[in-house]
């Protein structure tokens, strides 16, 4: 089977559709699927509900999508760059589902794998946890958080061999390999793609079973935070 | 509780906390002055965490080194170590929720005299999340807070009751303020230790929570 796509609008062609719940990878700018975001915001799908860490900046990764108001729900942990996101919700056009960064990746990876919910401490007695089954363990109490299965997952990852083996780079990899694996298709953008054979099979961080398309791009990866140190004078 | 009243100044209460950290430690260390403890760990060998998927954290890169694969949970770039290594955010909370990180060093808003911490959300106000705090101050082994000890309005910071919505309850250990050193203890907090020029009544004087 042909995984391997020429453009990201042809990699999603009959996937998109309104309502849909999309999980998304990336940690803040990096490592986010930015030819997938464009190309939805260019098909107009719309009343999305979006599962990812963040919500991009204004006019980078997820924040197009607000900005075209295609998103009605967000499952995120963190949304504090984005202002156009805090305008929306703040006047009630746009949910939020607060979700502790690591439940939020365990639900990811549990509905990729089969599991409908785990117990967790995160959260307990907190708002986080009202209206969720409580339950005790070894005399500690754990609240019953839910797997997510999207209807899609976007991914960015930095090789991929034509059968979508995946190999990440660096802290690029973050939410990608459990947002891949909720989804019950994935479609992946890679800057990279090479024979199969090419990659170790040791070193492959997310198998090609995880994922179902693939496309190459020069992606722009931009910086957040720039942060450096000065040089030791001579 | 009079305004010339300083004790500790950023560097030396990230300075303080570093003393917290034990040699051989996987640590997480929060946004703000948490992250400058990184300055002051000296010999000892330590470990830094990035919950982004990252363990062996290295300082900010020289400029024109800077890698956008390459960043912190504050979303900064930064460098790998010879230690380094990188995994997903699922594996990277799989050890913080299953008590493999001995400690993590936060910022906080508020705290209570019964370990509980609000550092997420301020309701009505810009609400930003609460990322990776709530599996943080669940899972890992010790929670160390360092803040200053009263608000802009110089009221305290430690508090009988937290008055904002928890990040977790009863998770904190020791807290760091510029007034000096406290434990969570039964009945209340436990003065450890008073920042230089600080007494225990100026420390008695700037806290609402119970001293025991």
């Amino acid at each position: 089977m042909k995984k391997v796509y020429g453009t990201a609008e042809q990699a999603l062609d009959g996937l998109l559709r309104d309502g849909m719940l999309i999980a998304a990878g990336g940690f803040g700018l990096s490592g986010i699927p930015e030819f997938l975001i464009a190309a939805i915001r260019d098909a107009g799908t719309k009343d999305l509900t979006v599962a990812s860490n963040n919500a991009g900046v204004d006019d980078f990764g997820l924040g197009v999508l607000l900005q075209t108001r295609q998103v009605k729900k967000m499952i995120s942990s963190y949304v504090g760059e984005n202002a156009e996101f805090m305008r929306q919700y703040l006047s009630g056009e746009l949910e939020l589902e607060f979700t502790p960064q690591g439940t939020l990746a365990e639900r990811m990876r549990a509905g990729g794998s089969g599991i409908p919910g785990f117990y967790t401490k995160t959260g307990v007695g907190t708002q986080i946890a009202e209206g969720k089954e409580h339950k005790d363990f070894d005399g500690e109490t754990y609240i019953l958080e839910r797997g997510i299965v999207a209807d899609l997952a976007i991914v960015k990852a930095w090789k991929a061999d034509d059968t979508g083996n995946l190999i990440f780079r660096k802290t690029a990899r973050n939410f990608n390999p459990p947002a891949a694996m909720c989804g019950k298709i994935c479609v992946a953008e890679v800057e990279e793609i090479v024979p199969r054979g090419s990659l170790d099979p040791d070193g492959i961080h997310l198998p090609g079973i995880y994922v179902h398309r693939l496309i190459q791009g020069d992606h722009e990866k931009r910086i957040e935070q720039r942060t450096t140190r000065k040089r030791e004078e001579a | 509780m009079a305004n010339d009243i300083k004790g500790w100044d950023r560097n030396q209460m990230a300075a303080r906390a570093a003393e917290e950290l034990e040699d051989g430690w996987y640590v997480n260390l929060g946004i703000g002055i948490p992250t400058l403890v990184a300055n002051y760990v000296g010999d000892k060998d330590i470990t830094l965490q990035s919950e982004n998927g990252m363990l062996g954290m290295g300082p900010f890169p020289f400029e024109g080194e800077e890698d956008p694969d390459l960043i912190n949970a504050g979303k900064q770039t930064i460098t790998e170590l010879s230690r380094t290594s990188y995994f997903d955010s699922a594996t990277s909370f799989g050890m913080i929720r299953g008590g493999k990180i001995a400690a993590a060093i936060l910022g906080a808003m508020e705290v209570a005299e019964n370990g509980d911490l609000a550092n997420w959300m301020i309701p009505g106000k810009l609400v930003k999340g609460m990322g990776g705090a709530m599996d943080l101050v669940a899972g890992v082994r010790r929670v160390i807070v360092v803040m200053d000890h009263t608000n802009k309005a110089g009221e305290s910071k430690l508090l009988k009751t937290c008055t904002l919505p928890l990040t977790g309850t009863g998770v904190v250990d020791r807290i760091i303020t510029n007034l000096g050193v406290l434990d969570v203890a039964e009945g209340g907090l436990q003065l450890i230790e008073t920042a230089d020029g600080i007494t225990e009544a100026d420390i008695r004087a700037a806290t609402e929570a119970t001293i025991v």
